[in-house]
């Protein structure tokens, strides 16, 4: 096997330094009744070319978004990922190594989550940003649950019935048994309806959670909704799917969010059927001592030479045990490298310019699907990418019609909102060229594809 | 404090943000083919300020040059205890990037995915083989969510029955991701002392119907196969409790004993210690879990069904934990760890198995007279010796930072807590003897080094990018991102 080095001579010196005659003999302390008494059921070793011919014809059985007019987002979005993410994470020095335990040997990799911790921090407008969580949904649950740890006893959240719905359900999932009562918040225009949010809270609600851009794409109007959480005494955790956004809206720091997580996976990671991606956590300041997850922090050496180290360690779980402040122990390097070389490369001018364009191609698409008889445009307020059209006609049906002329119309709505059951949530990137965006219009309309 | 010393060999590199030069930019935005327009004023921000400005070649010597500063299993021999930092073969970079699963949009409709679903569940089918778990759900993102998935399902069984237990069962070798994930599912953690190997008398003591389930490792963080498993797992069984096993250490198990056939309840894999996909500085790894019939009902939404229809996502299980992630599990390294199990097939996977224990034992063999071995049982994948055998007052932490200066990346140190100054060494079977030589080499200098020169070990590392550097000053006045100044 081309991974194993060892020779018949290597394996026969070695058994004889440690003074047994066979492998077997090294398992003697795995008692007879434990052992596996036959082969594994699995397929014979592959050469190198037998198994990409194999997953190569596995992939050809998915569609790719780049075959289709795709006009799909709900959490994972299609842009474009200059040449320059992929040949530098492919450097091995970068995806080989793990944890930056041993930093005089790991500065490459401590030197680049400082540099992801501030982006995040400078994106959102926050102070504190950690190394990564795994993905949106599960930050946005770890927020809550750190909301809950400096809540002082509060075990009430409020959670906007405009977040994705998959972060609703991690945060269930991560709450399910902490005795913390998740409480939804109702919906106008497909906004966070502020009026039912003053009355919901009081001095029991340790945090409000609202999506920027939501689940609709809806811009939420934070500055408000963070005014009413404050006043109650509760946190504000904004949730972002779409990160872009905050290129061009402004940011939730700005807005009085006291937390900020997110999906980063727009930022150079590809679809991947929806992982790897990488959450990121950002807080003020006096919630720093209670952030889950890895952080990285600038110091000294012996000479006096900068340097980073992994910091704050007392938090987690490997000093603090059950009490640490989250069981997460790893953070998501390689997704780290790829945003924050795709943040590095577009730069404050080339991701406020890329934001534009999204936003001028979805205004587009927008009008144009608003102008068709039979659909209308759903909720008025502005939006960044996604938008939710209303149609007349059974939102299966349709998008299966659209299939058909090699268009991935949406997310139909209906199973997560009962009452869009008509809803169909459509996403314009700049992948997305006036020519397909035509074709989608002509398409509802009932035009050729 | 721009650096300016040492652009040459040395190669120092400023962070991003003090390399940025105003109006530069490293990436063209495509033209718009539709109109311009703008938001609302009062709704826009102003520039990202302090946001880097940068161009393509800044940004490319920029992550080359930190490239360098790192040390992976590419570098060189990497002996992580407890991290199985096995090779990470090429094959598997190349398939997770075939446009054909890179470039699929996780909403698009099922039908239209075949070729994804179908690797999942044929890699979850061989999840299956390999522990002999009936179900594996594949959607845990790392290790420790496999863990919390695992212990809520345990949480939803006992309560489906009935059952309000509060305990659970944790021995003091536990990696402490155990604990937490525990603690997340409201559970009070016991902690049980063990001998090096758990015994069936000290479960029983603490046994009782309050607990939920036992959490072990196995083989545990000493390297050492947990002989009475079957008991143990027989006691829990008895009093109403359920067993999860950490499948940190199952690159010691691949063909030889299968966790499902010996009473084990449920266990977490890590894909990225005993199937190859690489541990990309700290991460995405993947934590699929594997559970006995009775659990299935509990796994995490969506798992991948086979129907009539071809591959669907299943979402409709009632009495299930939830969703544990936006999407379904970690799709590109599900692919790495499927590619490598196609490349070793089932005797492959055994041979690694077995050339793990015998390159960890062999090490053993090696160093055992210069270095204290607490624990003397047979060992399986890895070794853990104790700072106890060192001289003039140097550490394990002084081993770990001069083996920097011999060119190795050090073993996990002071884990498990149950060792004094714990030096723990996994070489995984991808390493050859001559590597491993010349590793032991370098620790019997050290070893003689800290009776003869102990200096060389407490100034150590002296060849490394810095030398160590002041973790007591970071955490006190944490710096945890750049600010203009």
């Amino acid at each position: 096997m081309r991974y194993l080095p060892h020779t018949d001579v290597d394996v026969q010196q070695m058994l004889d330094q440690i003074g047994v005659s066979k492998i077997d003999e090294l398992f003697s302390g795995i008692p007879e009744d434990c052992r596996l008494q036959r082969p594994l059921d699995l397929n014979a070793a592959g050469s190198e070319s037998e198994v990409l011919l194999f997953l190569r014809e596995l992939a050809e059985k998915n569609s790719k978004v780049s075959d289709w007019d795709a006009f799909l987002g709900g959490g994972a979005y299609n842009h474009f990922i200059p040449a320059v993410v992929d040949q530098l994470v492919s450097r091995s020095e970068f995806y080989t190594a793990y944890t930056p335990y041993q930093p005089e040997i790991s500065q490459g990799t401590l030197q680049a989550i400082f540099e992801f911790q501030t982006l995040i921090c400078q994106l959102t407008g926050m102070d504190v940003a950690n190394a990564s969580m795994y993905d949106g949904a599960s930050a946005c649950a770890e927020a809550v649950l750190l909301t809950i740890r400096a809540g002082k006893k509060r075990k009430k959240v409020l959670l906007s019935q405009a977040l994705p719905p998959q972060y609703r359900e991690t945060t269930a999932t991560y709450c399910r048994y902490l005795d913390i009562e998740l409480v939804d918040i109702p919906l106008q225009n497909g906004l966070t309806n502020q009026a039912e949010l003053q009355t919901m809270l009081d001095d029991q609600v340790a945090a409000v959670v609202v999506g920027y851009p939501n689940y609709f794409g809806q811009i939420e109007d934070l500055a408000t909704i963070a005014e009413l959480t404050h006043a109650s005494g509760a946190r504000l955790v904004a949730a972002v799917p779409e990160p872009l956004a905050l290129a061009l809206y402004k940011s939730p720091g700005e807005l009085g969010a006291d937390i900020v997580v997110g999906e980063g996976q727009s930022f150079g990671i590809p679809l991947s059927y929806g992982g790897p991606g990488i959450g990121f956590f950002a807080v003020r300041k006096k919630d720093m001592r209670v952030l889950p997850g890895r952080l990285v922090g600038e110091t000294t050496d012996k000479d006096g030479k900068r340097g980073f180290v992994l910091t704050l360690a007392t938090r987690e779980q490997h000093i603090r045990r059950e009490k640490a402040t989250s069981n997460i122990c790893s953070n998501q390097g390689m997704c780290v490298l790829m945003v924050s070389i795709y943040l590095a490369l577009h730069g404050k001018q080339g991701l406020r310019q890329l934001a534009e364009v999204n936003y001028a191609k979805a205004s587009y698409a927008k009008e144009k699907i608003a102008q068709l008889k039979g659909f209308s445009v759903t909720f008025p307020g502005a939006s960044f990418n996604e938008f939710v059209i209303t149609c007349s006609e059974p939102v299966a049906a349709l998008k299966k019609r659209l299939e058909q002329g090699g268009i991935l119309a949406g997310i139909s709505l209906g199973r997560d909102y009962s009452n869009l059951e008509n809803g169909l949530l459509v996403c314009v990137t700049e992948q997305n060229s006036r020519e397909q965006i035509d074709r989608l219009v002509s398409a509802l309309a009932g035009g050729e594809a | 404090m721009i650096s300016t010393e040492g652009r040459g060999l040395v190669l120092n590199e400023n962070l991003l943000f003090e390399q940025s030069q105003p109006g530069r930019v490293g990436y063209s935005v495509a033209g718009l083919d539709v109109p311009a327009v703008t938001p609302d004023s009062h709704l826009i921000r102003e520039d990202i300020s302090d946001f880097p400005e940068l161009s393509e070649v800044d940004v490319v010597r920029h992550y080359t040059r930190l490239s360098t500063w790192n040390y992976g299993v590419d570098s060189g021999f990497y002996p992580l205890g407890s991290c199985t930092m096995k090779y990470n073969p090429k094959i598997n970079e190349v398939a997770a990037r075939l446009p054909g699963f890179t470039d699929i949009h996780p909403q698009t409709p099922e039908a239209l995915n075949q070729g994804a679903l179908e690797l999942m569940y044929n890699l979850q089918r061989d999840l299956g083989e390999i522990s002999g778990f009936p179900a594996i759900t594949l959607q845990p993102a790392a290790g420790a969510q496999g863990e919390f998935a695992g212990m809520l399902m345990i949480r939803a069984w006992q309560e489906a029955r009935g059952q309000k237990r509060h305990k659970v069962i944790i021995p003091d070798t536990a990696h402490g991701t155990n604990p937490a994930s525990s603690a997340l599912c409201g559970y009070e953690v016991i902690t049980v002392a063990s001998d090096g190997i758990l015994s069936k008398e000290a479960v029983a003591a603490v046994m009782d119907d309050d607990v939920a389930a036992l959490m072990v490792t196995n083989p545990n963080t000493l390297g050492l196969f947990e002989a009475d498993i079957r008991e143990i797992c027989d006691l829990v069984h008895e009093r109403g409790g359920l067993v999860y096993s950490d499948g940190a250490n199952l690159n010691a198990m691949m063909g030889i004993s299968r966790p499902g056939d010996i009473g084990i309840d449920v266990m977490h894999f890590n894909l990225h210690k005993t199937f190859s996909t690489p541990h990309g500085g700290g991460g995405p790894g993947s934590g699929p879990v594997g559970v006995v019939d009775k659990l299935k009902p509990f796994m995490p939404v969506p798992f991948i069904v086979k129907g009539d229809g071809g591959y669907q996502l299943e979402y409709n299980c009632p009495q299930s934990i939830g969703r544990l992630k936006s999407f379904y599990g970690h799709f590109g390294i599900l692919v790495r760890a499927y590619s490598y199990i196609l490349s070793m097939g089932g005797e492959g996977l055994k041979r690694a198995s077995e050339l793990a224990v015998l390159n960890a034992n062999y090490i053993r063999a090696r160093l055992e007279n210069e270095y204290d071995l607490p624990n003397k049982q047979r060992s399986l994948h890895e070794v853990v010796f104790s700072e106890d055998a060192l001289q003039n007052d140097c550490h394990t932490l002084d081993v770990a930072k001069r083996l920097i200066d011999y060119g190795y990346h050090p073993p996990t140190i002071y884990f498990p807590l149950v060792v004094h100054g714990a030096l723990m060494i996994e070489p995984t079977e991808t390493e050859s003897k001559q590597t491993i030589d010349e590793f032991c080499d370098a620790l019997l200098a050290i070893a003689a080094e800290s009776k003869n020169n102990p200096e060389l070990l407490k100034q150590a590392p002296v060849r490394a990018k810095v030398r160590r550097l002041d973790e007591t000053a970071a955490a006190r006045k944490p710096k945890l991102r750049w600010e203009r100044e």
